[in-house]
């Protein structure tokens, strides 16, 4: 304990790194992905190329990516730039698929009346398509949320900051306080996040668990 | 005015889904498309709003070719009310109902209190306003439907079977409801069913359509049940179409007969049927007088009285249903009060029903 209270400013100077390493990635990731999951929606080979494109692109592991973007951006190997880069092509990668599921879920009777009733096509997807993908778009979001999170300590192996540098740190100077308090860390922001999200996610949402509780027939 | 011109949709695979549709849908009429599954029915109806373009023909809202205009604006005008409702799931019922208004670029407050009289008008109470469509009952979805379609005051309402996934009872006060509010607000209506009976209850004219997308007779309900055009008409129309074409002629000529009366407390009659009213001469039910034997009338000793033949809005139909479900064998003739006038009996109904054949009624 007597590491945390010695280094209590490092903690959260390193939680704060973290943070602003992994929320970035995922806000703009969503931006990305939300118009290429809907692209994805509308025909069978724009769905077939773009989501088996999400999944190559998710399989390029996380020190490789890391190590290579610095010579395709042409940034310093120790850019912050390159995590969030990084990061962010494995949210749209994992979420392209997911937004273009939530959008094909919603019930084509219900796009149909919106588009009955005047909406043009945009105006359809803004106000009708994706309010009604909110609660498997921000489940997504959470997954994608959870392994930024992990993710980014990754990134620490290579000399960036954020809370892997504890265990980096922690392994090298053999401080193992340092190394458990950093695991807690991470999985305490994993779930803190993940937590926000789901709550950000209902209060979005009040629609959406209320099937359960009442009848459709007459 | 809705004007079908020489309408024809060819579906890419090859099926005929309309074949070459002439037919007017009059204004501020119900105009009702029936026919069995498949036969073209929602194909036709969603021309009207271009949601389906047709393969050749024009269709004409009043006197303007629907090719002409933007499909948005267009379909911002003509109401569209559908099975299953429907309905937004992630809107509060006001704001599902308010939709075409906020389209129309009213703005929030004026669209919501137009909502809320819209709800009003189809029988919703506005506490129902907050709610989301999970909350609510088939009928009332089905309710708010109407009401979304009838916000922004279209002249042009379509609707696509939009009371047969709800039970019989409340379907049967969705079509009353619809009835009544059709003679307030005067709209077009297409009107999809395969159901005969609510064809036939809801029709100004009836568009019968046979398996093809052909049009097979298209005619007032009283004359689609008394000349089917050809077989396949006569087929679909059913069995008793006979007794239901009875609702489409006048009672007019109906004479109607003497009943005797009594009050409870009163000696009764022996040995016939009497029956028994109260105050307002509103009857009450029938007395016995064979298995009385000759007693006052006790409450509980009435035998329940059939359908009352109501001679305001009476139809031959309902004078005959009157007499043959009357314990009695004589139908209850009532005023729009429920006050008795008489008796009829069925063969008076019969006698009537020649009558107005001789006098040319399509019966
Ligand atoms: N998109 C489509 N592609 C191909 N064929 C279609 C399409 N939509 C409808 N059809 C066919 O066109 C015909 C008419 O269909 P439509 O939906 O108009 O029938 P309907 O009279 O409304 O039937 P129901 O009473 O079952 O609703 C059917 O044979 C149907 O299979
Ligand atoms: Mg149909």
């Amino acid at each position: 304990m007597n590491w945390v209270l010695a280094n209590l400013e490092l903690i959260r100077e390193l939680t704060v790194q973290h943070l602003g390493f992994s929320l970035p990635p995922l806000l703009i990731g969503l931006l990305i992905a939300l118009p290429l999951g809907w692209l994805a929606n509308r025909t069978r080979t724009g769905r077939t190329v773009l989501i088996n494109l999400a999944g190559l692109l998710f399989t390029i592991p996380s020190l490789a990516l890391f190590v290579l973007l610095p010579i395709v951006l042409g940034t310093q190997i120790l850019n912050p730039v390159n995590v969030i880069v990084a990061l962010t092509i494995y949210t749209v990668a994992l979420l392209v698929r997911t937004v273009a599921d939530a959008l094909a879920a919603v019930p084509q009777v219900v796009v149909n009346a919106a588009t009955a009733m005047g909406f043009s096509p945009l105006r359809r997807f803004l106000a009708v398509e994706l309010p009604m993908a909110v609660p498997v778009i921000v489940a997504g979001l959470r997954v994608a949320a959870v392994s930024a999170i992990s993710l980014v300590t990754v990134g620490s192996v290579i000399g960036f900051g954020g809370l892997g540098r504890m265990f980096t740190d922690g392994f090298q100077r053999d401080i193992p306080q340092e190394i458990t308090v950093g695991i807690v860390l991470v999985l305490a922001l994993a779930l803190a996040v993940d937590g926000l999200l789901l709550v950000f996610g209902r209060v979005l949402t009040p629609w959406a668990r209320l099937r359960e509780t009442a009848g459709s027939t007459a | 005015m809705i004007e079908f011109r020489a309408v024809t949709k060819r579906f890419p695979d090859g099926t005929t889904a309309v074949d070459r549709l002439d037919l007017v849908a009059g204004a501020g009429r119900i105009t009702v498309f029936v026919g069995p599954s498949g036969c073209g029915k929602t194909t036709s109806l969603r021309m009207v709003n271009r949601m389906i373009e047709p393969t050749s023909g024009s269709i004409l809202v009043d006197g303007t070719d629907i090719a002409s205009r933007d499909p948005a604006q267009l379909r911002r005008g003509i109401g569209y009310v559908i099975q299953q409702s429907g309905l937004f799931p992630h809107r509060t019922i006001v704001d599902n109902v308010a939709t075409v208004p906020m389209l129309l670029g009213w703005n929030k407050r004026r669209a919501r209190a137009r909502a809320v009289e819209l709800m009003e008008l189809v029988g919703l109470t506005p506490e129902l306003a907050k709610r989301y469509p999970a909350q609510l009952s088939g009928g009332q979805q089905q309710r708010v439907g109407v009401a979304r379609a009838l916000a922004a005051d279209p002249p042009v309402l379509l609707m696509d079977e939009p009371f047969s996934a709800v039970d019989p009872v409340v379907r049967t006060s969705l079509q009353d409801e619809l009835l009544r509010l059709q003679s307030e607000l005067g709209k077009t209506v297409v009107f999809v069913t395969h159901d005969i009976d609510e064809a036939v209850k809801l029709g100004d004219k009836v568009a019968v359509f046979r398996t093809g997308g052909v049009l097979a007779q298209y005619d007032e309900p009283g004359v689609l049940l008394s000349r089917p055009a050809d077989g396949f008409v006569d087929s679909f129309v059913g069995r008793d179409r006979g007794y239901r074409g009875l609702s489409f002629v006048s009672s007019d000529g109906l004479p109607i007969g003497e009943v005797v009366t009594v009050r409870v407390g009163q000696p009764g009659p022996a040995e016939v049927w009497t029956l028994v009213v109260d105050e307002e001469r509103r009857p009450l039910g029938w007395f016995d007088g064979r298995s009385a034997g000759g007693g006052p009338v006790d409450a509980d000793d009435l035998v329940p009285g059939g359908s009352l033949y109501d001679t305001g809005s009476g139809s031959l139909r309902a004078a005959l249903d009157a007499a043959l479900s009357s314990p009695s064998g004589r139908g209850v003739a009532v005023d729009d009060e429920g006050r008795v006038l008489g008796s009829i009996g069925a063969d008076d109904v019969l006698r009537a029903l020649a009558d107005a054949r001789r006098a040319g009624a399509a019966v």
